[in-house]
């Protein structure tokens, strides 16, 4: 199965991805996102989503869970993980 | 290096790590919490400094730094413990080598924070702490080949026990010989951008550690429920109004504990001292003064009770992802969300914990409107003029009491949305910084921790006592004392300093007592309740403790009302202006902060005011 980018704001909860990259031309953005952990090929899932606008979204993280807005969600591009 | 100067000169490690990792526990298990300075509660907003002796007696110096990922220092705090490696802190020799501390259960996750702090260049070491919960979750890691793959020593850790610290105290017993005298390796530097450090401690991982997945932890399993959209601002809410109706529910009996402990006091004095003027200084100045505000110390206890229990539990964050897309109607994230409930309990560590926020415009927005939050500063004048003419029923299962009071605190958070939306539209444009926040594992809290919070908590209120209230009692006893001649208020000091501030008090229904009180409540908002308690002492109209009786006799309903609403916004307490004067570098946000707190406080109280009196309540 070839795998195809989606961003992490498209996947529904409790499905797992892998992630593939960034999209963003900000790379002070890019960069909060790979301090606090996000890696091409670490594990990521959508756990929770807020009231308003389903923002903002925590998403577990190899063994973390991270809360972010969509605005920096949408950046990350991931793949479906076959479970 | 001579003898003299070593013993004149302990090693200094610093501690430093992401946030929530466990620093803060093992400072506290290491020092005995006797750190320099204090340690508010949320996060840790300045870098404390303390010491403890190795295992050979050894003395060695620890600076506890707010948590930090990456090294390029996005936010102050994180500015602050980069610059304190770098040894930049104003006068603060650097650290003679780093304790990086990580959550094991976060290995994968932040590994690479490592391989950055590894190119400050000094001595490292990598301590895996919480190793036990780690495991629990099925974590299973070869400390040896990690440390072989990071080519820096890496020590497992329990922070929390005795047994769990020792291989790191054993260790720092040989290693701190060898930082001493300079002959601890200094890691080769990591090059590459933090993608190329993630790739390098991802291939670290892949060799020392295997994860046995677990599908749901204790932690995911809670947070099904807290994590609720709906249901979570449910919790949020009901953990809020439990806790604010225990601080009055719980409070009672201490309370009157403390009252007829003070009108004994009062009582011994007046009965070894002779009838004069130093019987009065002492009697209706200081003890009056004081008692006043003391009184309020089990209510103080128990708010901090909860704040600290939803910090170390881990809720804090959870709340703080709750409130995000509320807080983002005003223009502001979650993260101003810690800092705002810290300032419930003091403007000023919420002034400091805005230092989180990495948007300088969300940083000064969130610093104009701590004021505005609840501060146990006002509580004392909540609690004396609610409990003078709120009866005290219940409405269902709730006490009315506390009913009014989460009022005024809904009515100080209001605003503050009103007034943020207002400077996120005026002052501080711009977009905000986006909630990019670590939600950290439910754990229940270091017993002894807790108790330290609290402690601290405690002995910062009744230290204001004694700095703050003491000396303003003794300048209201003079002010109301002297001319002895006086035979009213009236033609006291204090009564000619309250007429002249009254016809502009007046037209909001304050009477003189409460303008003579006004004046000296700028140095702290409670100094209003003790310099009342002292002008009616001195007017000889309290016997005993009996503030709120006075009050519901001398002052309409109209008057108590427009007092409350008056300070919920309040623009007393030079020590906010002053660190919002530290914190902004500048004059003109406390200056502003003070002028928008005033027109509001007068306008809230001039509508309460003649509201109530159209009511018939005047």
């Amino acid at each position: 199965m070839t795998s195809i980018p989606t961003r992490l704001t498209d996947i529904a909860r409790s499905n797992r991805t892998r992630i593939l990259g960034f999209s963003t031309t900000d790379p002070v953005q890019e960069t909060r996102l790979r301090d606090i952990g996000f890696a091409e090929g670490d594990r990521v899932e959508p756990l929770h989503f807020g009231l308003f606008g389903r923002n903002p979204m925590s998403v577990r993280l190899n063994g973390a869970i991270i809360a972010l807005r969509r605005k920096d969600a949408q950046v990350i591009l991931v793949e479906s993980v076959q479970s | 290096m001579s003898e003299t100067d070593t013993l004149a000169r302990p090693v200094r490690l610093a501690l430093l790590g992401a946030p929530n990792c466990g620093k803060t526990s093992l400072f506290n298990a290491l020092t005995g919490g006797r750190a320099k300075v204090a340690n508010y509660p949320g996060v840790t907003v300045e870098y404390r400094k303390g010491e403890f002796s190795l295992p050979d007696g050894q003395i060695v110096e620890l600076l506890d730094l707010p948590g930090v990922y990456g090294n390029t220092g996005k936010s102050m705090d994180e500015r602050i413990a980069i610059d304190a490696v770098n040894g930049r802190l104003s006068g603060e020799r650097a650290p003679d080598a780093i304790v990086f501390m990580l959550d094991a259960a976060h290995i994968e996750t932040h590994l690479h924070n490592v391989l950055q702090a590894k190119n400050y260049g000094l001595p490292i070491i990598l301590v895996l702490n919480m190793m036990d919960m780690a495991a629990r979750d099925g974590l299973n890691i070869d400390i040896p080949a990690l440390g072989q793959e990071l080519g820096i020593p890496v020590i497992n850790c329990v922070a929390v026990r005795a047994s769990g610290r020792a291989p790191l105290l054993d260790f720092l017993t040989e290693w701190t010989g060898d930082v001493e005298h300079g002959s601890a390796a200094v890691p080769k530097s990591e090059l590459g951008d933090v993608r190329e450090l993630q790739q390098r401690a991802r291939s670290a991982t892949t060799r020392s550690v295997s994860r046995v997945h677990q599908i749901e932890t204790f932690t995911h399993r809670i947070d099904k429920f807290v994590l609720h959209p709906v249901l979570g601002l449910f919790i949020l809410l009901g953990i809020l109004f439990v806790m604010f109706q225990a601080v009055y529910t719980w409070s009672g009996p201490a309370m009157d504990m403390i009252e007829s402990g003070i009108g004994w006091l009062q009582g011994v004095v007046s009965a070894v001292l002779p009838d004069g003027l130093l019987q009065s200084l002492i009697v209706d100045g200081m003890i009056a003064g004081v008692g006043a505000v003391l009184v309020f110390l089990p209510q103080i206890i128990i708010l901090f009770a909860f704040i600290l229990l939803l910090e170390a539990s881990g809720y804090m964050a959870r709340a703080a992802f709750l409130v995000d897309s509320i807080m983002a109607k005003a223009g502001l994230n979650g993260r101003a969300f810690i800092p705002l409930l810290s300032s419930f309990a003091c403007a000023i560590p919420g002034v400091m914990a805005a230092r989180t926020i990495e948007q300088e415009r969300d940083r000064l927005t969130t610093i104009m409107i701590a004021p505005l939050m609840t501060c146990s500063a006002r509580w004392p004048v909540y609690f004396l003029i609610i409990g003078a003419f709120i009866p005290e029923g219940r409405v269902g299962v709730f006490s009315q009491q506390g009913l009014v009071a989460f009022g005024l605190i809904i009515v100080g958070i209001v605003f503050a949305f009103i007034m943020a939306a207002i400077f996120k539209r005026t002052l501080a444009r711009g977009e905000s910084s986006g909630l990019l926040i670590e939600l950290p594992s439910y754990k229940s809290p270091v017993f002894k921790d807790y108790l330290r919070g609290l402690y601290d908590r405690g002995m910062i209120f009744v230290n204001r006592a004694g700095r703050i209230i003491l000396p303003a009692s003794v300048v209201i006893w003079v002010l109301t004392t002297f001319p002895r001649n006086a035979v009213s208020i009236n033609e006291t000091f204090a009564g000619m300093i309250g007429n002249i501030i009254l016809p502009v008090l007046q037209p909001i229904g304050f009477n003189l007592e409460m303008s003579i009180s006004l004046i000296p409540a700028m140095a702290a908002r409670e100094v209003a309740v003790s310099s009342l308690a002292t002008i009616y002492a001195v007017q000889g109209e309290m016997v005993e403790g009996q503030m709120t009786d006075i009050i519901a006799s001398q002052w309409s309903m109209a008057t108590g009302l427009a007092f409350l609403a008056w300070f919920v916004f309040a623009p007393q307490c030079l020590s906010t202006f002053a660190i919002i004067r530290k914190e902004t570098n500048s004059w003109k946000w406390p200056l502003f902060a003070f002028s928008y707190l005033f027109v509001l406080a007068y306008l809230a109280a001039a509508v309460t005011y003649h509201t109530a009196v159209a009511f018939g309540l005047g």
